[in-house]
């Protein structure tokens, strides 16, 4: 059996708009942001998120680009710990 | 300008719990620097505004900064105003119209330096308006010299070796000074450098708004904001250098509350 | 209509209460104290407000947000509090926000203070200058009219005679039509519309609705003082149609020239007296009249020689111009010395005729 992770909500993540500043990523109590290696149309690099969100919005909190919208699931999740990280959502249930 | 954020149509099965601008904001592209503290203190100041259905009343005078982008970016009613005066001319507007909710918004060098007068005397004659000090410790817009409330140690432009306090004095504590004046009802201090700050900053701006409408008198609260280009960081060492050098001499939590002890 | 014996600090602020001031604020200094004393004990009594500011750049900066809040708003001070006042006056200026200032000055060496202006960027202080306090009553009046029609800080030349000497005056309202609309005064209400309203010297709009932008909204500034230049100078002359002689003064020195004029006529010296009302704009065009049809333009001004500046800019070489003028200070610091007497002024005047035009160069 694949492991599964729980996740209580999810972001979408406006990737042109960041500016890399990485202040998202010790900000995210369950640690499921990190930063890609591509980078956007002004040469930063970008969030992704992994399965885990709890919906907290301490992204979008500290986020000084307004990047995130953060959303919470009506039901947690369960999504595969393997599924590739991704920069906008929308997980197939 | 930017594409709207994707995926504002929805997520099935999910609802939203924060979007990315605020209501009454109408741009993102703020060309401040990457982790800079000011944007978020401008999203939590416009949802509150929101929040306490101020949109019709709200009436900011705005110094001059990095921060005063704001008036590009947020539909509510702006009076841009000469560096450290905005307390005076906030006063001017708030006497005409009584029933609006007039803030400033300043940085250190607007209030600390050039206007340390013009806010401890709005202080002082109780006028009912919010202050609002955007605090980095910098003069970021001219290129990040020394104010009246960089901290002993400071590397900026003008003390290249650290603040000295036997050549360049101590800073200056707005908060502080401005606690101590009678006609001030509300002072608190935030920071934007956490999540936890940012939350608990909106909670300041909120009171503070709430003692203006009340008639209760002047209301201050100063934001801890990140500069990492003025402090010569890496842009994610921000959050740290504003915890490790800040505050400390700037603590941040409510200094005074008139109609509820702290 | 009823007049009263009114000192002039009095007069003045029953004039701008009646055209509508309801916002004053100012710092005392002597002799502009009496003004904001003035204020102080009427604008409660209709409702508006007076507030002792704890310095200049504070009242100033306190009437500017009046005057952007939509009220009738005004400051003042004599030359040394309102050079303190410099950086806000030309924000208003550029950012568009009425603003009448008092300058109840210490003498006339205030004249390149008004008409040349110590703040930043291309701007005109419209300025008017009394010649006593019936004059200074009906200037305080218009100029709030014309502070509101041109968005624009104006100023009155007043000064220790003004502010000091009693004078029967009658400060009912005067009429000078429509107030001219408002709407783009700051209250608020326009905020989450869409349409919030901006006061910016550099006129950057919002990103969903750009303004011009600080170079086209200067130049339209500067176009429009251009234009307040072309219309609004004023000025009264006594005998110049045929005068061999005029003779230029400004504020509370021209009744005394016209005192001399007259005293002179009888004895057969054509003389005439030439009195600019707006310091700026300056009446070029009738003074360069005056001039060609004169042998020689005599400025006398109470101080090192300011306004004979603009006098010999506005004759252009016809005649010979001649300042007859100086420093003159009285014991106390506060008003014009000996120099303004009939007798001194008489001295000057013929010292300059017996010595001819070409001496006058």
């Amino acid at each position: 059996m694949t492991p599964m992770v729980v996740s209580r909500g999810t972001v979408t993540i406006d990737v042109e708009r960041c500016k890399g500043c990485e202040l998202c990523i010790p900000a995210c109590p369950p640690a499921v942001l990190h930063m890609s290696t591509e980078v956007n149309h002004t040469g930063y690099r970008y969030p992704l998120l992994s399965p885990g969100c709890t919906g907290c919005r301490a992204c979008h909190a500290v986020c000084p680009d307004y990047v995130f919208e953060v959303y919470k699931y009506d039901r947690p999740r369960a999504i595969e710990l393997s599924s590739p990280p991704v920069a906008a959502t929308e997980v197939a249930p | 300008m930017t594409e709207p954020s994707p995926g504002t149509a929805g997520i099935q099965g999910a609802h939203k719990v924060a979007s990315a601008r605020a209501g009454l904001q109408v741009s993102e592209d703020h060309h401040l620097c990457p982790g800079c503290g000011h944007p978020v203190a401008w999203r939590i100041l416009l949802e509150v505004i929101e929040e306490l259905s101020l949109a019709q009343r709200a009436i900011g005078v705005v110094g001059h900064g990095c921060y005063t982008n704001i008036v590009r970016m947020a539909d509510i009613d702006f009076l841009q105003c000469l560096h450290g005066r905005a307390p005076a001319v906030a006063t001017g507007v708030k006497r005409v119209q009584p029933q609006a909710a007039v803030f400033t918004l300043q940085g250190d060098g607007d209030m600390a330096s050039e206007g340390l007068a013009e806010v401890l005397h709005a202080a002082a004659r109780a006028e009912k308006i919010t202050a609002i000090m955007l605090n980095n410790g910098v003069f970021g817009d001219t290129g990040g010299q020394m104010t009246a409330a960089s901290v002993v140690g400071q590397r900026t432009k003008t003390s290249l070796e650290g603040r000295a306090p036997e050549v360049h004095g101590y800073p200056v504590p707005v908060a502080e000074l401005v606690a101590a004046m009678p006609g001030a009802v509300y002072v608190a201090r935030g920071a934007v450098n956490t999540a936890g700050g940012v939350a608990q900053t909106k909670r300041y701006l909120k009171r503070a708004f709430e003692t203006q409408i009340s008639g209760e008198g002047f209301s201050l609260v100063e934001v801890l904001t990140m500069c990492p280009t003025g402090w010569f960081v890496p842009t994610a060492a921000g959050p740290g250098y504003l915890a490790e050098q800040m505050q400390p001499t700037y603590p941040t939590g409510p200094l005074k509350d008139s109609l509820r002890p702290i | 209509m009823t007049a009263a014996l009114l000192q002039g600090s009095r007069a003045i602020a029953d004039s701008a209460i009646a055209a509508g001031c309801r916002f004053f604020a100012g710092y005392p200094m002597l002799p502009f104290t009496d003004l904001l004393e003035a204020m102080s004990a009427k604008m409660p009594d209709v409702g508006g407000t007076c507030i002792n500011a704890d310095s200049e750049i504070e009242a100033v900066n306190m009437a500017l947000g009046a005057g952007a809040a939509g009220a009738r708003a005004a400051t003042g001070s004599c030359g040394q509090g309102i050079a303190l006042m410099q950086e806000a006056i030309a924000e208003a200026a550029l950012n568009e926000v009425p603003l009448v200032v008092f300058n109840m000055a210490r003498g006339q060496q205030d004249y390149w203070q008004a008409t040349r202006g110590g703040g930043w960027g291309d701007y005109r202080t419209l300025t008017l200058a009394p010649k006593d306090v019936a004059e200074a009553v009906t200037h305080t009046q218009l100029l709030f009219h014309l502070a509101d029609t041109y968005r624009a800080p104006v100023c009155l030349y007043g000064d220790y005679l003004v502010a000091h000497t009693h004078m029967s005056v009658d400060v009912g309202p005067l009429d000078f039509g429509p107030l001219p609309d408002k709407s783009w005064a700051l209250d608020g209400t326009a905020g989450g519309t869409g349409h919030a309203r901006q006061i910016w010297t550099w006129a950057m709009g919002r990103d969903d609705a750009p303004g011009p932008g600080p170079d086209v909204h200067w130049r339209r500034l500067a176009e429009k003082f251009a234009a307040m230049g072309d219309v609004e100078a004023r000025h009264e002359s006594f005998r110049c149609e045929d005068a061999e002689w005029v003779i230029v003064s400004f504020g509370t020195a021209g009744p005394f020239i016209d005192y001399v004029v007259e005293e002179l006529r009888a004895e057969g010296v054509r003389v005439g007296s030439f009195r600019p009302i707006t310091l700026w704009p300056f009446p070029e065009t009738p003074l360069y009249e005056a001039a060609g049809r004169a042998r020689g333009v005599l400025v006398y001004e109470v101080n090192a020689g300011q306004m004979v500046d603009d006098v010999r800019l506005a004759v252009r070489g016809q005649v010979p111009v001649r300042f007859i003028g100086g420093v003159s200070i009285d014991s106390s610091g506060m008003r014009q010395g000996d120099l303004l007497t009939v007798a001194a002024i008489r001295s000057r005047v013929m010292g300059a005729i017996a010595a001819g035009p070409e001496a006058n160069r």
